[in-house]
């Protein structure tokens, strides 16, 4: 089946998210569609798969128009969707969530789960999926998810498939195994369209690239152009892939982690015998994929996590034990996952979100009453000195853009006298300009003389931010290697395999 | 399989308290009356030994709290889910035959007065759990059993048909449910607010109408009949368990109906499972296709009937007058059932009877003249209720989407 | 820009009000007997009935106003202003108890509890104040102390059971106000409280010694207790706006997690914000037992809990607007007494008109639409 978008415009409020937008997807491609984060993308496939309904513009299947007010629609008129956030219930089997919607049933609206069971194994073995009907969603692993997202898809036998950056969760083999079944579906005769913003994975499988920016298509790219040339298309300007940075100059070791064990609320152990040092002067990259162990190592610093065994000492005084606040004083600075989640009171002016970890002590408070006039120079300072555009230190951070909220991140978390400095995909969902800046300022903190502990997902951010990198999986730390490894090999050790 | 000590630890409190009763308890024996009025076979009264009893609950209590440890620490698996209930029959069985040293318990009395003190209870704690279960809370059980009383007695007055008044008690729960679910819906406005507020509005409406309206003219406005019991034959003849589940008025056996329809629907059959996705992940729902704000709107108004109806057991199932306020927190309970049910039809049904039990208990022991404060007797639903919501026994967690609106794009 | 978001949201308390009212006026049109006689001949004279809705609506209202605002009717310049004496008796629970949900609310915790906080208040409060036999200047400031931290303790156990298992404090505040209530009944019938020689579950009178000077003379129910609630509406909001504690309460009520990676203690925090909230819950059963009551009954709270909540809402958590809804709540409180006396009409309308204007507060849309659809048919 052909899909053609024609024209399509989506507003949210003042965003023109997608601004007349048009693409052609054929039976038998796959079509990339490549952009920034925020560029409209999942917007676009949302409008195409009737959740979002369009200010203007049409979709034609098979060069009919056709109109879906909700998914169930789009569903019915062939088309599938895998989504960037699981739609799956954490707490339904398998089954059930293949055939939630469409559920096949006896008398009387009584559901049929044997049929259920009997589907997914039918799309299962043909595909090779090797998944049980029977498991709870939640229990599985995000690969798996992603296969029982993929048999919803297919199960109602979806002639056009969308890809919403699948390969974000996946490690490197994980997504040669997906590139594999996209292919497979394309040669069935199917329309794939696949979303991403890593160029590796477009020149890889793409037969057809469309590349969108702030909401607009700027332009079609061939899997033979450059990496550099789709970078800028992208971005709008030429842009250096590069981290420029001068070679560590690693003094004493700052943090020395030892036999680290953690175990999460449900008694399983999520860090298994971990153990590392950063020297001063030096970053070490923790790359893995998401999911392996990464965050509850940053936690455990942090001090977020309780039930540990193990040893983190930096410079010598022991960390793990001690509260949030003690960590923090005793010179750590954390710049957290998921900024709006952990890093930022959405709610809070800047000059708020500024303070939010001195608020009880000199000289932002004495003796527990707010010093709101220091606070309101020190807010000016620091929005001057890291370029945060916005109306004002009483504008919320909810108005401000991802960039510029990581920058309120970094501002607070750079203003303390650091010794050590932790940061969680602290690029994760910025636009190159932001990125550009938040690297410097990793680099910068770096050549201030301290260790530096930063967690990647992507590969391309780890090799190029890292003096070293050590490799998690499951909770362990597979190998620490210097940042010229071959990617064949950090991704073996990605998925488990000894260097 | 994740494993935790927290059952073990309290099976073993529990029976320690047990062995404690045993020791303490007084000598001499309990009497236990099995007859009802009207039964075919009648029954003996039997005498047994307290110590006995409480003797033989607590050494089975201390073997089942052994096998639990045995089971969490040598095979490491965990408990079993009739551990707990077996447990709380002990443990209320060496209570009661202590209290009643010396007297006669009449056993079918204490569990018809349950019984119908959880009628309302059942039905309410299943209007909870059908809204819920679809992701919204509903504080407004009280507000729905409240209307289902007050609009059931009017409307069965003016009519004197009973059954006229059973049907409007329906739709009055199913009205304040849909104003629950148009302003938690629609309006998004934080269901727990709603809630709380439409208790509030509907008790000021009822109370505002039985002054004025229903004060105007008793014998017109507010005296409707009342169902009589319709024992069912041969069930009715059972022993013990016959007068007490099978010699009853309709809305009883309507109760049992809407126990089993109401757990077969939600987890055997396609609505019961969009309902359960609703409430777990809307987001998800919304994306196979699933209208999500109308399975909503269903779910609750069907629950809210329910409890409706659950509100005309007060004035056509028993009193056969409405009353001021007669609804007494009985919503509130209900939310408690349904907590302590984990959000399952059957079990919130059990914890239902459970705490019409202890309400009635007290009237049970007023009567041999216990020195029982009756307060506490009627505080264990709510206690209870806290030490299940602070985990003490096992993990309660409720649908996650549970009291969080969906704001479609 | 922040004085027009103010604006706006005033309007819209204000419609939501007016709204309310006017809902209320038809169920008191509704309920009239000589509305109801004049309708069954409406097509023969419809003037009277007319007439008979007008007097009917127009006289409740006017009781309500001469209950609480100035009561033009009365003999005496005393009598005349007593009845804005009786909105700021009722307003002083409401509101201080209005300030602590406010408290809760703006941390981000949804006490529900407020009934039993005040009812734990009273139980110290009234102890303290019947069994100690000390002057004014130490017995007064002890017994309202005793009730603060009656409430405190009592809304603590609801933080502490949040931060260590997680409960859901919805949940476990209301069955708290149960077993608050069931506590207090119990204490009623028992030598702790009950009045010796007394069948009725009723306390031994408070000592003189130990009461909120009325300030007015006997002849008032408004006590000095209603100044404690201006220092209290002056004190949280300091509480929110300028120190530390407050700021984390907040930090906490916008968003958790950020506040703990910030090294905010949650725990703790969860624990203090339900302290200073069944405080002054509490504070509002000191009012109440060592103000207005002379005893302790199993009725202290009246529904103070309830309009607690509504007042904190209908305030949007800010104590100035808590200060104003309290007035308001306490005037309908004053007036609906008048209103019954004078007109018949039931106090529970009182129940009505408060929880219809808490929803249309909620729910902006739904007030706009009803505007709207006035205004078109207005234009029509
Ligand atoms: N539901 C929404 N409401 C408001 N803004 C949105 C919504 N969804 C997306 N956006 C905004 O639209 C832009 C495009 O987002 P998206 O389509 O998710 O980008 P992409 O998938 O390319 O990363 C972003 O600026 C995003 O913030
Ligand atoms: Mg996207």
């Amino acid at each position: 089946m052909k899909l053609e978008l024609r024209g399509i415009t989506k507003r949210f409020g003042a965003l023109a998210a997608n601004d007349n937008v048009s693409l052609v997807a054929e039976a038998g491609q796959i079509h990339c569609l490549l952009g920034e984060n925020g560029a409209g993308k999942s917007t676009l496939m949302n409008v195409l798969y009737g959740l979002y309904q369009a200010d203007s513009g049409q979709i034609l299947l098979d060069d009919k128009p056709v109109k879906f007010s909700g998914p169930g629609d789009a569903m019915a008129a062939g088309i599938g969707m895998v989504h960037q956030h699981f739609m799956l219930i954490p707490v339904f089997t398998v089954a059930e969530n293949v055939v939630l919607g469409h559920e096949p049933v006896k008398f009387g609206g009584v559901l049929d789960i044997a049929a259920a069971r009997k589907k997914v194994r039918e799309i299962s073995d043909r595909f090779g999926f090797d998944v049980d009907p029977d498991a709870i969603v939640g229990e599985l692993p995000v690969g798996v998810q992603q296969r029982v997202e993929i048999i919803k898809a297919l199960i109602t036998d979806a002639k056009v498939l969308v890809f919403d950056e699948p390969t974000a969760v996946l490690t490197p083999q994980e997504t040669d195994e997906l590139m594999a079944i996209m292919r497979q579906l394309r040669d069935s005769g199917r329309a794939i369209v696949f979303i991403t913003h890593k160029l590796r994975e477009v020149k890889e499988v793409a037969d057809k690239i469309t590349v969108m920016r702030l909401g607009k298509v700027v332009g079609e790219a061939k899997p033979s152009d450059t990496a550099e040339a789709m970078a800028s298309m992208m971005v709008g300007r030429a842009v250096d892939l590069e981290v420029r940075k001068t070679p560590a100059k690693p003094g004493a070791a700052g943090l020395e982690v030892s036999g680290l064990n953690v175990w999460n609320h449900e008694g399983q152990q999520v860090l298994n015998d971990v153990s590392f040092q950063i020297h001063a002067g030096e970053i070490l990259v923790i790359a893995g994929v998401q999911g392996n162990g990464q965050t509850e190592l940053t936690e455990a610093i942090l001090g977020t996590q309780t039930k540990h065994h193990g040893s983190i000492k930096l410079s010598g005084h022991e960390l793990l034990g001690k509260t949030v606040k003690q960590v923090l004083d005793a010179g750590v600075g954390f710049v957290p996952e998921d900024r709006t989640e952990d890093g930022l009171v959405a709610d809070f002016t800047i000059a708020e979100n500024l303070m939010l970890d001195r608020s009880d002590r000199a000289p932002f408070a004495k003796r527990g009453v707010l010093q709101l006039d220091f606070l309101a120079k020190f807010a000016a300072e620091k929005v001057a000195q890291y370029d945060v555009r916005a109306q004002g230190i009483q504008a919320k951070a909810s108005q401000l853009s991802g960039g510029n909220q990581q920058k309120v991140v970094l501002a607070r978390e750079l203003s303390r006298e650091l010794k050590l400095l932790v940061a969680s995909q602290p690029t994760r969902g910025l636009d190159v300009g932001s990125i550009e800046f938040v690297h410097e300022q990793i680099v910068a903190a770096r050549d201030s003389g301290i260790p530096v502990l930063i967690v990647a997902t992507e590969l391309d951010e780890a090799t190029q931010l890292g003096d070293r990198i050590a490799v998690m999986y499951q909770g362990k730390i597979m190998g620490i290697v210097p940042p010229d490894t071959d990617r064949t090999v950090l991704g073996k050790m990605m998925a488990g395999l000894s260097a | 399989m994740k494993l935790s000590n927290k059952t073990p630890i309290i099976l073993a409190v529990v029976a320690f308290l047990a062995v404690l009763i045993a020791a303490f308890a007084p000598s001499g024996t309990t009497e236990i009356k099995f007859q009802a009025e009207g039964d075919l076979l009648p029954l003996p009264n039997i005498d047994v030994s307290v110590m006995a009893v409480t003797w033989f609950a607590a050494i089975l209590m201390l073997l089942l709290a052994a096998y639990s440890w045995f089971r969490r620490l040598v095979q490491k698996r965990s408990s079993i889910a009739w551990l707990s209930p077996v447990f709380g029959v002990l443990f209320v069985l060496s209570v009661l035959t202590t209290l009643y040293a010396g007297k006669t318990m009449t056993l079918t009395a204490l569990l018809q007065g349950s019984l119908s003190l959880a009628v309302p209870l059942i039905f309410g704690s299943l209007a909870g759990v059908l809204s819920e279960r679809v992701g919204v809370v509903n504080i407004a059980i009280e507000g729905q059993l409240l209307a289902g009383a007050f609009c059931s007695a009017l409307v069965a007055s003016l009519t004197h048909s009973i059954w006229l008044g059973l049907i409007t008690a329906g739709i009055a729960g199913a009205l304040v449910a849909l104003v629950l679910a148009v302003f938690a819906i629609r309006y998004v406005v934080d269901q727990i607010i709603v809630g709380v507020v439409l208790n509030v509005l509907v008790m000021g409406i009822t109370n505002f109408l039985f002054s004025t309206l229903m004060g105007g003219n008793l014998a017109l406005f507010n005296s409707p009949p009342r169902f009589d019991t319709m024992p069912v034959p041969l069930l009715s003849q059972i022993p013990v368990l016959g007068p007490v589940l099978f010699v009853q008025t309709p809305i009883v056996y309507l109760m049992y109906l809407a126990v089993g329809v109401v757990w077969f629907v939600l987890f055997k059959t396609r609505w019961g499972l969009r309902v359960r996705a609703v409430g777990e992940y809307p987001k998800a729902a919304d994306t196979v296709g699933i209208k999500v704000y109308r399975t909503r709107y269903m779910s609750l108004m069907i629950g809210g009937s329910l409890a409706g109806i659950g509100g005309a057991f007060f004035t056509l199932g028993q009193v056969g007058a409405f009353g001021k306020e007669m609804t007494n927190g009985a919503g509130y309970i209900a939310l408690a059932a349904l907590i302590f049910g984990r959000w399952n039809p059957l079990y919130a049904a059990l914890a239902a009877l459970l705490f019409g039990f202890s309400e009635n208990l007290q009237f049970g022991l007023a009567i041999i003249g216990s020195h029982v404060p009756s307060e506490f007797l009627l505080m264990l639903p709510y206690a209870l209720t806290v030490i299940a919501v602070a985990g003490l026994v096992g993990k309660v967690t409720g649908p996650a989407a549970s009291g969080k609106a969906y704001i479609k794009s | 820009m922040i004085s027009k978001f103010l604006r706006g949201n005033i309007a819209l308390s204000v419609l939501a009000v007016l709204v309310s009212f006017v809902v209320g006026g038809i169920l008191i049109a509704l309920s009239d007997p000589t509305v109801q006689s004049s309708a069954s001949y409406f097509t023969a004279r419809p003037t009277d009935l007319l007439s008979a809705i007008w007097n009917a609506v127009f006289g409740a209202y006017d009781a309500l106003f001469r209950g609480s605002v100035f009561n033009y009717q009365a003999a005496t310049t005393t009598g005349m202003f007593k009845p804005i004496t009786e909105t700021l008796a009722f307003a002083t629970p409401i509101t201080m108890a209005g300030l602590g949900l406010a408290v809760a609310f703006r941390s981000g915790l949804f006490n529900i509890g407020g009934t039993g906080q005040i009812i734990f208040g009273a139980i110290f409060a009234g102890w303290v104040g019947i069994n100690l036999d000390l002057p004014w200047i130490l017995h007064f400031p002890l017994a309202v102390l005793a009730g603060v931290f009656g409430g405190a303790l009592f809304g603590s156990i609801v933080g502490l059971l949040k931060a260590t298992t997680g409960a859901n404090e919805v949940i476990v505040t209301i069955m708290f106000n149960y077993i608050a209530a069931l506590l207090l009944s119990y204490f009623l019938k028992t030598p702790f409280l009950q009045a010796p020689h007394n069948i009725n579950p009723i306390s031994k009178p408070i000592l003189a010694s130990a009461k909120y000077p009325a300030f007015l003379g006997p002849n008032f129910r408004l006590h000095a207790g209603v100044f404690a609630m201006l220092a209290a509406v002056a004190l949280v909001w300091w509480l929110l706006n300028r120190s530390t504690l407050g700021f984390q309460f907040r930090a906490l009520g916008h968003n958790p997690s950020a506040a703990r990676v910030a090294g905010i203690n949650i725990g703790l925090n969860y624990v203090l914000v339900m302290a200073v909230s069944g405080a002054l819950a509490g504070l509002a059963g000191t009012s109440q037992i060592l103000g207005t009551e002379g005893s302790l009954t199993t009725g202290v709270a009246a529904s103070f809990g309830f309009d607690a909540i509504t007042v904190a809402l209908l305030g949007r958590n800010n104590p100035f607007g808590v200060l104003a809804a309290g007035i308001l709540f306490g005037g309908l409180r004053a007036g609906a007494v008048t209103m019954q006396a004078s007109q018949g009409v039931p106090i529970d309308i009182v129940f009505i008109v408060q929880s219809m204007i808490v929803l249309f507060i909620a729910a902006p849309p739904l007030v706009r639409s009803i505007f709207r659809i006035r205004a078109k048919v207005e234009a029509a």
